[in-house]
């Protein structure tokens, strides 16, 4: 059944998320301009003002991913938006995030690197960086996606993960998707589920204690502003919020960060599949790469040619076990990916068999074709250039 | 209320060392936050990283200790969410105009309404004594054991030109200077802008041969002089304390406030 819809809508990759940002909750954004990221901002400056949430343009993205942390804070859901450079600026901020456990989200529409790299051309360089870019042993949550619906409910469901286990997830788009044009019906209302605010229901005067996990590992949340005075640090700290070196808090501290989330991967894998079933080789890709493997996928098939696609939306905490179970017939596995094989390394710890895992890329700001991958997979299979 | 229901206690002792003015710094800010009346859940505290940062965990009020140089940022995200709240940011002179030197130039730019309290001691005190941007030309730090070549800044001047509205300095000598002072601050509407000068004996004052807690204390009381005073005629050479800046002009929060009224009429 066709769902039922808002509005339709012919738009850019960077408009469905932000149309999603509105509608997961967000009412307060703070950005710095940068391409392919600018029209997210651009969207926020106009809307939010409407309907009297708050845009501000900060003087970089470290102040803008502090702010929207500030923000949260209070109560609100946030969001900020960059490219590659602006990401690098935010790494600081994004560990403070993780260690205090404040929502947020932060959108990274990739473009080419290292440094101003390419502005303009398209590139899925900084999936590791979403992972390893701030300092310390960490986790940490990212979420990607291929067409303008998808793109849209991941943004939701970044929101989502973001409240569940207080902590920043990153939603990275390219210079592809988030500039491609496309169909958007906007949701309607509830037909996406929204994770609101999990706070504390401990009353005034009664001690509050804004570190200490419940029995299923959540920590309600007090708003800045309201009864509940505490500390929040990004130093080591106990259930008070308050610093210490104690190293049995340091280390039960440093465990939960990372337990929240990885034992919780199962929760937040998403994907979808084509063709796997009698699939042979199958392809793994994400994002804009994803687009042109579904096209070779479904034209190799109209040739009898048995390709499969699992395309990841999930991408951290890696899911392991999907792709181990997903590949469990294939004789040959591809990985499709706009830089030098940084989710290859994750597929080949995933499967049985590494030696099976190839890499099919495209790494000259150039969107990989249909006819590259083709190409590719001939030579993979060893019949020739 | 007395000042110390402003405190928590249980984390006390401090960790500022023996000597050090910025336990002068909080007396003077606890006293004008409770000679205004505010309540402690109306206020919100941000702070950065050193030893001026860890102030905040020691007052019973809404706290941040944040990033290095990054206050401001956060406090901003905080004073846009929630425009009710009081933010007050104490900063230390390497957080506020090293490290956090674009973030104080733009909040005082917006003229967002926050007090902004700079500890000045001239010296990143908490990593050991290296060189500040106030630390001043010819001084000594460990980063500079043969003499500072860094000229440093003029708080003030960087503060007015920069837009804040309301600029001042005192000193912990000063303190109940100070205290009118950071009242005055809080009370303002608009970016508030504190140079509270406070003497580091262990860091700044060992390498510099200022002499003791006291004497540092002594040299506020000796090179400074009041704005506009008698003494300040005649002394040209002291270095201005008072209120430098205090005038009103469009605070950013308010002002956004109406924009949204504008915003949502034409929605």
């Amino acid at each position: 059944m066709r769902s039922q819809t808002q509005f339709v809508q012919f738009v850019q990759g960077n408009i469905a998320c932000a149309e999603a940002a509105l509608y997961a909750g967000l009412d307060f954004f703070a950005g710095y301009p940068i391409t392919p990221s600018s029209e997210i901002a651009e969207f926020m400056a106009r809307r939010l003002p409407q309907s009297g949430g708050k845009f501000l343009q900060m003087e970089d993205e470290i102040a803008s991913l502090c702010a929207i942390i500030g923000a949260s804070l209070t109560g609100h859901k946030v969001m900020t938006a960059t490219s590659g450079p602006g990401f690098s600026l935010m790494q600081e901020a994004l560990g403070y995030a993780i260690m205090t456990e404040i929502p947020c989200v932060v959108v990274n529409v990739q473009r080419g690197g290292p440094s101003t790299g390419l502005p303009t051309h398209v590139s899925q360089g900084d999936i590791n960086q979403a992972r390893y870019g701030t300092h310390g042993e960490h986790a940490i949550v990212a979420l990607t996606a291929s067409t303008l619906p998808d793109i849209f409910r991941i943004t939701v469901e970044a929101f989502n993960f973001a409240e569940t286990y207080r902590t920043p997830v990153i939603v990275l788009l390219d210079e592809v998707t988030g500039h491609m044009r496309e169909r958007l019906d906007i949701p309607a209302d509830g037909e996406i589920p929204r994770v609101g605010r999990l706070r504390t229901s401990v009353q005034q005067g009664v001690d509050y204690h804004p570190y200490l996990p419940r029995e299923d590992g959540r920590l309600p949340m007090s708003d800045f502003g309201d009864v509940h005075r505490y500390n929040v640090t990004g130093l080591f700290h106990d259930m008070w919020g308050f610093p210490t070196e104690n190293p049995k808090i340091v280390y039960g501290l440093i465990r939960h960060l990372t337990d929240k989330i990885n034992n919780n991967a199962d929760q937040m894998t998403r994907w979808k599949e084509y063709y796997l079933a009698d699939a042979p080789t199958v392809l793994i890709s994400y994002g804009a790469a994803a687009r042109s493997v579904l096209h070779l996928v479904e034209n190799r098939r109209r040739r009898g040619e048995k390709l499969g696609l699992l395309e990841l939306q999930t991408l951290w905490p890696f899911p392991h076990d999907l792709v181990r179970e997903k590949c469990r017939q294939a004789q040959s596995i591809v990985v499709v990916e706009m830089n030098m094989g940084q989710v290859l390394q994750q597929v080949k710890l995933a499967v049985h068999d590494p030696e099976k895992v190839f890499l099919a890329n495209r790494i000259d700001g150039e969107l990989i074709t249909p006819t590259d991958i083709h190409n590719l997979i001939h030579v993979i299979h060893g019949k020739g250039v | 209320m007395p000042v110390r229901d402003y405190l928590r206690e249980r984390f006390f002792p401090h960790m500022w060392c023996p000597g050090c003015g910025h336990g002068i710094v909080l007396n003077a800010l606890l006293r004008a936050v409770e000679s205004l009346g505010l309540d402690k859940s109306d206020i919100v505290m941000v702070s950065g990283i050193g030893c001026s940062a860890r102030i905040s965990g020691y007052v019973d009020f809404h706290t941040m200790h944040t990033l290095h140089g990054r206050a401001l940022a956060f406090a901003t995200g905080v004073k846009m969410s929630r425009p009710e709240l009081s933010v007050i940011v104490p900063m230390g002179d390497g957080d506020a105009l090293a490290i956090g030197g674009n973030h104080f130039l733009h909040a005082a730019r917006r003229n967002i309404d926050m007090t902004a309290i700079i500890m000045n001691n001239r010296i990143y005190g908490m990593t050991g004594g290296q060189f500040s941007p106030l630390t001043g030309y010819g001084c000594f730090g460990t980063t500079a054991p043969f003499g500072n070549v860094d000229h440093d800044f003029d708080v003030v001047e960087l503060a007015t030109a920069a837009g804040a509205s309301f600029v001042a300095r005192s000193t912990a000598y000063h303190v109940h200077e100070l205290f009118r002072i950071i009242k005055k601050a809080i009370a303002h509407k608009g970016f508030s802008v504190v140079e509270a000068m406070s003497q580091c004996p262990t860091n700044f004052g060992r390498r510099n041969k200022a002499g003791s807690a006291v004497d540092m204390l002594e040299t506020y009381k000796d090179r400074t002089v009041a704005l506009n005073s008698k003494e300040a005629g005649e002394a040209p050479e002291k270095l201005r304390r008072g209120i430098f800046v205090q005038t009103e002009r469009p605070e950013y929060a308010s002002a956004y406030e109406k924009m949204i009224q504008a915003a949502s009429k034409g929605n």
